[in-house]
């Protein structure tokens, strides 16, 4: 029981990253109506330029904030100068830009910052939270951001005309420029707010992974995961997602004898998959409901 | 005094291009095709033949991955999969059981159609972004099972296996290169023969249905769920192919050769070559293969990033693939002929 | 009367292919006009025209200022609402939120909220749904709720496309009805396209009648409706 209970926390904070992408991934698809696979590219990305902003001095709440504000100005640049003129374009073209800027967030680290894994400094401090270790300062601390932050979001996009206004230009672009809507703008504000978000993640993962060009790569897998699995209409269910599939990955890692370290992220994307298959909206997904 | 003209059939004008009928153009292009195929095996060095082989290769992979998402409209983000169930499956083949290479294909071919329908099935509960992220899930699922020591004593693990490139057959005197050149066209001709039939077939019409308007298909009458399975089998089947091929030219498979980077790769050959075009495949192939390197070439350091700059400015430019830039030209050149 | 709408030798084009070949058309302040003519004869794209959801030639003027070339965005703002073909229906939003997108142009709130219990008087069935899921609307519903929503912008000019579509006839007349209703109390001046020309006539003061991307003929209503042989080759009954 012990070492069950002991997984199950372990699994919450491993969790609490997958949420925190799983979230930058919901959030961003509000917006779009499009996965972005560039999303944990543009996440490491903005560590590292908060890294760099740390190495010159900053305190680290300052470079904190002005990662954020400079992720939400590139993310608008982004949607404005790389992607708008895909916007007619197929949604599988779209998707190629998403690779391409991957490519080109990957390399550029890259190549500015190297290969070799640097530390990231976290704003909680080291150590565990309580005597008994279970759970440490920083899970305990990246937990409650996420938290907060989904708080946030739900409140924006739920209760402010903006949001409102966002959410509608990303469900049907042709009637919300009819209620007078500036439907490409409000795409850039959505880039805006998901690279924010992803900066975020990113700021919080790294004292964690470390920080790295690759770092991200299969942490945004999961956060797919964790989105999916909670459904991707529900920032919440993400969220409770990216907690569940942290969960089960440790689980599965230490119960499941035949499986070895490899195999851990295989069987947390089976149980993924078997979850689509009996609830393919996800588990708190609200299933689009179309006439025929 | 001239005899009168006999009265044509009266069909209306077909569209030309420069006088030539498009039907006559789409016949001198493909004979010029093939002289330049047939060339190139006696004109360019073994590595540039081996190159080419590559992205023939590449390009059949396309051809299937085409088959179900741009003429089913079934995403799939996971064909490096089917690709390397194909490449390991001639592998053991060949490796531990001594089997002669030209019979791995046929092995190939049925080992991934069953896969590929085995994964049509519950795939059939997903749409577009869900189905994407369940086969993306089996692209990174696939070479950590095959390095795991479960099945370590068939698959080599993480070192892989290592064979022995082919001669060419019967004292024929071409290297194994050329030979390998060779034998990959004449598959390659008779699998695109076979898509082109099936497209033109009403099999096809029925897929090509089942993507645009699943409910109206259904109410015609067609199978929905058989046709989307059997359309994933034939998909991985084709993939499959190519991953055999692919491990018989290389000489060598290992799980780190089939990560989901290659699904990606797929998709993007498939993308700009032209969704729904299957001559678009083979450019997709040629692209996936020489420009990555290309983009090497220009920096080393920044190898990536000016590869996603170039790919940027060909979707920029095509952004319904080569195939779309190439149906506008034609409609743009064409005019309706006397 | 002034001349609210005007548009002249209109030319639009989806891609390379024309669809409308010098259209003119006037609308009055205060009237309801209708635009009819069989399937394919460019009724549709007239609309998308005025409302700049297509590549046009020709002169187009609102209110004396044109407005060809201008985005959908502006275009709506300077008073003008289009009620789309299909509802173009929020259906992931509540009715409620389908109401308040269509105040998004606007700014003071009191005045909204006032609006959106108008728009519930009119349409008492909509504020019965109001949280509910507008795609599980049926089709006469949501076409009240189109109607409420282009409503919610104050328009002068309300364009509306084939809004007996699919509907069942009790339901069109109660629809046409509170139409009419509108344009006498909230005096928002209509442009409706329709294929049952037979109950558009009924409600319209001015009529055009179009054929293949050409304005044929044009007059008050009534006139068109009196006239057998228009009646009888262009309307088909």
């Amino acid at each position: 029981m012990e070492l069950f209970l002991q997984q199950v926390l372990a699994g919450l904070a491993t969790g609490g990253i997958y949420a925190c992408m799983a979230l930058a991934v919901v959030m961003i698809y509000q917006a779009i109506d499009h996965l972005n696979f560039a999303q944990g590219e543009m996440a490491m990305f903005s560590t590292f330029i908060s890294w760099q902003l740390i190495q010159w001095g900053a305190p680290y709440w300052l470079a904190f904030g002005a990662t954020i504000v400079i992720s939400f100005a590139a993310g608008i640049v982004i949607e404005r100068v790389v992607l708008k003129p895909l916007h007619d374009a197929p949604v599988l073209s779209n998707v190629v830009a998403f690779i391409a800027l991957l490519s080109i967030l990957n390399s550029a680290a890259g190549f500015i910052w190297d290969f070799t894994i640097k530390n990231f400094p976290s704003p909680f401090g080291a150590g565990p939270l309580f005597q008994d270790g279970l759970i440490s300062k920083h899970d305990a601390g990246m937990i409650s951001i996420t938290l907060l932050l989904l708080a946030l979001l739900y409140l924006f996009f739920r209760h402010t005309r903006i949001g409102l206004a966002m959410r509608a230009a990303a469900a049907n672009p042709e009637s919300a420029r009819l209620a007078g809507i500036r439907v490409g703008w409000m795409n850039a504000l959505g880039w805006g707010m998901a690279a924010a978000v992803g900066s975020v993640a990113g700021m919080l993962i790294a004292p964690v992974v470390f920080l790295e060009p690759n770092m991200m790569i299969s942490i945004l897998l999961y956060g797919f995961a964790g989105a999916v699995v909670g459904g991707l209409t529900s920032p919440g269910g993400a969220v409770f997602g990216g907690f569940l599939v942290g969960i089960i990955e440790n689980l599965a890692g230490t119960y499941i004898p035949v499986v070895g370290r490899e195999m851990k992220l295989s069987i947390a994307l089976c149980i993924i998959v078997a979850v689509l298959c009996v609830k393919p909206s996800g588990l708190f997904g609200r299933p689009v409901v179309t006439r025929v | 005094m001239h005899a009168p003209v006999a009265e044509k059939h009266l069909a209306p004008p077909q569209a030309q291009i420069g006088g030539i009928a498009l039907s006559r153009w789409k016949l001198i292009l493909l004979a010029a095709g093939f002289a330049v195929a047939l060339a190139v095996p006696f004109v360019l060095k073994n590595f540039y033949i081996f190159q080419i082989t590559l992205a023939i290769i590449y390009a059949i992979a396309i051809l299937g991955l085409n088959l179900l998402t741009g003429f089913n409209g079934q995403f799939s983000l996971g064909h490096s999969a089917f690709y390397a169930i194909g490449a390991y499956t001639a592998a053991i083949m060949m490796d531990g059981f001594d089997v002669n290479y030209v019979l791995t294909l046929p092995a190939a071919a049925l080992v991934c159609f069953v896969f590929g329908f085995l994964f049509g099935l519950p795939a059939l509960r997903l749409e577009g972004i869900y189905l994407a992220l369940a086969t993306f899930a089996l692209a990174i699922a696939i070479p950590q099972i095959l390095k795991s020591t479960l099945v370590e004593h068939w698959t080599g693990g993480v070192q892989g296996i290592s064979l022995i490139k082919p001669d060419a057959p019967f004292g024929l005197p071409l290297n194994s290169d050329q030979w390998l050149y060779l034998f990959t066209a004449i598959v390659a001709i008779v699998m695109y023969a076979c898509a082109a039939n099936l497209i033109r077939s009403r099999t096809g019409r029925a897929l090509i249905a089942i993507r645009d308007h699943p409910v109206a298909a259904s109410a015609m009458g067609i199978n929905v769920a058989l046709y989307k399975s059997l359309t994933f089998g034939v998909s991985a089947l084709y993939t499959g192919v190519a991953g055999a091929l692919g491990a018989i030219a290389i000489a060598f498979v290992a799980p780190d050769s089939f990560t989901f980077q290659l699904a990606i790769v797929l998709f993007v050959g498939l993308v700009v070559g032209g969704v729904t075009s299957i001559p678009g495949t083979i450019l997709g192939g040629f692209f996936v293969l020489f420009v990555p390197n290309i983009a090497e070439s220009f920096s080393k350091g920044l190898a990536g990033a000016v590869y996603g700059v170039i790919l940027l400015l060909v979707i920029y430019l095509m952004p319904t693939g080569a195939a779309g830039l190439g149906r506008l030209m034609t409609a743009r050149l064409a005019k309706p002929g006397r | 009367m002034s001349r609210l709408l005007e548009a002249s030798e209109l030319c639009a084009f989806y891609g390379a292919t024309q669809v409308l070949f010098g259209l003119s058309l006037a609308i009055d302040e205060g009237g309801i006009t209708t635009l009819l003519g069989a399937n394919g004869a460019g009724k549709t794209t007239t609309l998308r025209s005025l409302s700049g959801m297509c590549r046009t030639h020709g002169s187009i003027r609102f209110d004396d200022k044109p407005i060809n070339g201008r985005a959908t965005e502006d275009i709506v703002r300077l008073g003008i609402a289009h009620v789309p073909q299909g509802r173009g229906t929020f259906s992931r939003q509540t009715v409620e939120e389908n109401l308040q997108i269509g105040a998004m142009t606007r700014s003071r709130r009191g005045e909204i909220a006032a609006d959106i219990d108008r728009v519930y008087g009119y349409f008492p069935r909509l504020k019965e749904r109001r949280a509910q899921q507008a795609g599980t609307l049926s089709g006469g519903e949501q076409q009240m709720l189109a109607v409420g929503r282009a409503m919610m912008l104050r328009p002068r000019l309300m364009l509306l496309d084939e809004p007996s579509f699919g509907l069942a006839p009790l339901v069109v007349e109660e629809l046409f009805g509170i139409l009419r209703t509108l344009n006498a109390t909230e005096k928002v001046s209509m442009l409706l396209v329709e294929q049952n020309a037979a109950l558009a006539l009924e409600l319209a003061d001015h009529a055009y009648l179009i054929e293949t991307g050409r304005v044929v003929t044009q007059g008050p209503a009534r006139a068109l409706r009196d006239d057998d042989n228009i009646r009888r080759s262009y309307l088909g009954y």
